[in-house]
């Protein structure tokens, strides 16, 4: 048996409330498919399932507000045991309510079949519009049938256990939970910083030709071509690409670059964008657009704000030539990119208007110093003269 | 080919996808000759998503070299108007 736990999702989160399962008791689930969607701090997540099985018993119910590590569900694992005891040192909530039952028209209780279950045609296309799995709901129609009520109802207790939140609320608790990370943070990490000046000449000339030869709706930010090149140059300089955990630096495999994203309401995410030295560019454009749309609808997945190994933020849009970030724990190294500017630059022996750009690294001492940091700006300004191998 | 849209309806149209870019913004009010970027607070993303949608509203290409163009509700009201007639 495995156990679900409420998940981490950043070093500043301490709980979070679930607002509904996605999957009831009995239903198969596979390892990344969503299994609930749990209101945090920042925003609701669609939680991802680590493990691939059948679910067991769903302990946690909507509404329920549970500490991080909290066994929220059992799910009987493929090729595993059928018995196991859920340790009680975790279970912190009420057992799960009965299975759900359908009343028959004398009156008998007969429980619902798993994975069958009355839905009127039109019952069933609101439900697919407003995102309800409607196998989750006890009906209330004939024979416990589900009904245009019934989702209604399940629609209306899911918005209400996120809009519960005032908010002015969430965002005072968005900022408690940055100003809780960012204080660890530089208690506990000796940062060192860098900066190099980058000539973008020859990447925005790329790109803008690039560009010209795609439709509207495939063409690209030059932001993606900053974090295509943060991403490669993790690879020459992989120690920048990790985790500190139990007092030592982990090397991720996987490069997740964790792109900041402030939110309209006010506050910011950095959630993953997964493998990013691996995508083209045009994959990479794709994802970074779907990422940012979802973030600021707050749909984000769990393992989007778990998995960042590093963190690239750009502030050039707002004016700002430098950055010099804050890591976010327990990544061990950040990037920032500033504005593009004209400015004078000498270019064989010739003082010419260029268009540069402000790049810094945030690095943890203890991991990294100055010398392999300095190479991997070095690399990251290689890959950007050379826009048409990103 | 496209029925010319009235300028009411054209108007309706770009404040309804700005709307829907920007949904905390008041469009309402929006000032026609300043950018929308300074109004509504519009980055990038925004300003590609806002290009990507006109395209899809009103059936016309935007090269990118135009974008300046359409920074405004004036401006846009402009070329919109422009590639329609």
């Amino acid at each position: 048996m495995a156990e679900f736990l409420m998940p981490t999702l950043g070093a500043d989160m301490t709980d979070g409330t679930l607002v509904q399962w996605k999957k009831k008791e009995g239903d198969r689930i596979t390892k990344g498919e969503i299994i609930a969607e749990v209101d945090t701090e920042k925003a609701a997540i669609d939680v991802e399932s680590h493990f691939t099985g059948i679910i067991e018993r769903l302990i946690t119910r909507p509404g329920d507000k549970i500490p991080v590590g909290t066994v929220m569900a059992i799910i009987r694992e493929e090729g595993r045991p059928t018995t196991s005891i859920v340790s009680p040192r975790t279970v912190t909530t009420p057992p799960a309510p009965p299975p759900p039952v359908h009343r028959t028209e004398s009156g008998t209780a007969v429980p619902s079949q798993i994975g069958r279950f009355r839905m009127s045609p039109a019952a069933r296309k609101l439900a697919a519009e407003r995102g309800i799995d409607a196998s989750t709901l006890q009906g209330t129609g004939p024979e416990g049938a589900i009904t245009l009520d019934d989702i209604e109802r399940a629609t209306t207790a899911t918005a209400d256990i996120v809009k519960s939140v005032d908010p002015a609320d969430r965002q005072a608790r968005m900022r408690h939970t940055i100003a809780a990370a960012m204080a660890r943070s530089k208690r506990e990490i000796p940062h060192y910083y860098l900066s190099t000046t980058i000539d973008m000449g020859r990447a925005i000339t790329w790109l803008k030709d690039s560009n010209e030869q795609r439709p509207v709706t495939e063409r690209l930010l030059y932001g993606v071509l900053l974090i295509k090149a943060v991403a490669l140059a993790l690879r020459r300089v992989p120690e920048l690409n990790a985790l500190w955990k139990d007092d030592e630096a982990r090397r991720r495999e996987r490069i997740h670059i964790g792109t900041a994203i402030s939110l309209r309401q006010g506050g910011l995410v950095a959630p993953a964008l997964h493998d990013a030295d691996r995508l083209s560019l045009s994959e990479l454009m794709q994802n970074f657009q779907d990422l940012v749309k979802r973030a600021r609808a707050g749909s984000l997945r769990s393992s989007e704000l778990s998995d960042p190994t590093i963190t690239v933020t750009s502030l050039g849009e707002q004016g700002v030539e430098t950055v010099f970030g804050v890591i976010y724990p327990p990544q061990v190294a950040l990037v920032g990119f500033g504005k593009v500017v004209e400015r004078p630059w000498v270019a064989g022996g010739v003082v010419v208007p260029r268009p540069v750009l402000m790049a810094s690294l945030s690095a943890d001492h203890r991991v990294t110093d100055g010398h392999r940091g300095g190479l991997f700006l070095a690399e990251i300004d290689r890959l950007l003269q050379e826009p048409q191998s990103l | 080919m496209n029925t010319p849209r009235s300028e009411d309806d054209t108007r309706s149209q770009v404040l309804r996808i700005l709307g829907e870019i920007a949904p905390e913004a008041d469009t309402t009010s929006l000032r026609p000759d300043v950018s929308f970027r300074d109004q509504l607070d519009l980055d990038s993303m925004d300003f590609l998503n806002f290009v990507v949608a006109l395209h899809k509203e009103f059936h016309i290409e935007i090269p990118e070299a135009d974008y300046p163009k359409y920074m405004t509700l004036n401006g846009c009201l402009a070329q919109l108007s422009a590639a329609q007639s």
